[in-house]
């Protein structure tokens, strides 16, 4: 210990950015996680505006539902796209599925809120079972989305004629089954690009948010909270799993709803 | 033989005292009791995000396509993305600089829109 200590000064008239006080009331840990988010906000604002920029610049589609068939003239309507559900084959519900993915995320969401009420009482055991609920909710929403996947990919079975350049910049006219990056039985080529991009950097957050979930679960499981003395990792997790909710809010309007 | 037998009792001493330490691990904290309004408000919020998206639901099958139809989605869209942000990020409960810095930069965004939307409708009216 030196034998001058410094003396800094408080006084009364500092103001809330003087020093010497915390401004935003939070931890350092919490403060990174918000501005971590915000410029994820950023990210997929980013990609949602182009979504809808270049969908502006096909024409909508003009006929009866009834008659609707994809092509790369003009945009398909989303709940003539995504009308399948798994383990029954050949019945038109639209958008069901999808209801029920976003049902899931709303609800893991909600889980999630509760663990972290949890946290803040200190009780272990319900932070415990919370965390598990909301992992189940994850794992089910990402095992929904794989499956929404392969059926968009792999199509229908009776495909679409589509007039198309192909990837040996070759004119063809010929059927076309489910989709790729090349071309798709949908809609434009960039329909299903900015589908796989989106709902797919979306997927990877959920994926890397249910690592975390896990982390979690299993830290507040063994006590490390605990000795800690405090359950702000949950809480912090929670922000990222909320803003997960968040952005799926956003991908559901604009690409089933719209 | 007595070397695996010996190590099956390894590893289950192993898992023993892995199973011994999360029970002795009991909580140094102290609990506290639930506060049922607190549960009861998250539970409300949840059922009012269901609700909103129910209503899209039903919009989307009964109206018919359109301009006016979009304005809404995205008015519901932006009124359930404020009831997440503020009912269970807890952004409303934040000191209000934190609360100022994660909003205004969002003001940006407007910008955003408004520049690609031009864009794409320029480039709609060039390529058809």
């Amino acid at each position: 210990m030196s034998a001058h200590a410094t003396v800094i000064e408080v006084g009364s008239k500092r103001g809330t950015w003087g020093g010497g006080n915390e401004p935003f009331k939070a931890s350092y840990g919490k403060l990174m996680m918000w501005f971590f988010l915000l410029s994820d906000i950023f990210t997929f604002a980013a990609f949602l505006i182009a979504y809808v920029a270049t969908r502006v610049t096909y024409p909508a589609y003009e006929g009866s539902l009834e008659n609707f068939s994809g092509s790369n003239e003009y945009w398909p309507v989303p709940e003539l796209v995504f009308e399948a559900l798994p383990f029954v084959h050949g019945i038109h519900a639209p958008l069901i599925f999808v209801g029920i993915m976003t049902f899931i995320l709303i609800a893991s969401s909600v889980t999630m809120v509760l663990a972290v009420e949890a946290g803040h009482r200190n009780d272990r055991d319900d932070v415990v079972k919370w965390m598990l609920w909301t992992l189940f909710g994850g794992i089910t929403f990402l095992s929904c989305q794989a499956w929404e996947w392969n059926h968009f990919i792999h199509g229908t079975e009776g495909g679409t004629v589509l007039t198309y350049i192909n990837g040996l910049n070759r004119l063809v006219t010929e059927t076309v089954y489910g989709a790729n990056l090349t071309v798709n039985e949908y809609g434009p080529a960039s329909f299903a690009n900015l589908f796989f991009f989106i709902t797919g950097f979306h997927g990877f957050h959920v994926t890397i948010g249910i690592i975390l979930l896990f982390l979690v679960f299993y830290q507040a499981a063994v006590g490390v909270y605990d000795r800690r003395g405090h359950y702000e990792m949950v809480e912090k997790i929670g922000l990222y799993w909320h803003f997960v909710d968040l952005v799926w809010v956003f991908v559901f309007t604009l690409f089933y709803l719209i | 033989m007595g070397v695996c037998i010996y190590f099956v009792l390894f590893n289950l001493r192993i898992l023993n005292n892995l199973i011994m330490q999360i029970q002795e691990n009991k909580s140094t904290l102290v609990v506290t009791p639930k506060d049922n309004d607190k549960i009861k408000k998250i539970w409300k919020t949840a059922g009012i995000l269901l609700a909103i998206t129910v209503v899209e639901f039903i919009m989307a099958f009964t109206m018919d396509r359109g301009l006016l139809l979009y304005i809404l989605f995205i008015v519901l869209t932006v009124w359930k993305a404020k009831y997440i942000m503020m009912e269970f990020m807890h952004l409303g409960e934040e000191a209000k600089p934190l609360f100022y810095s994660i909003i205004i930069p969002l003001i940006f965004l407007v910008w955003l829109v408004i520049a690609l939307m031009k864009e794409g409708t320029d480039i709609f009216l060039v390529r058809w």
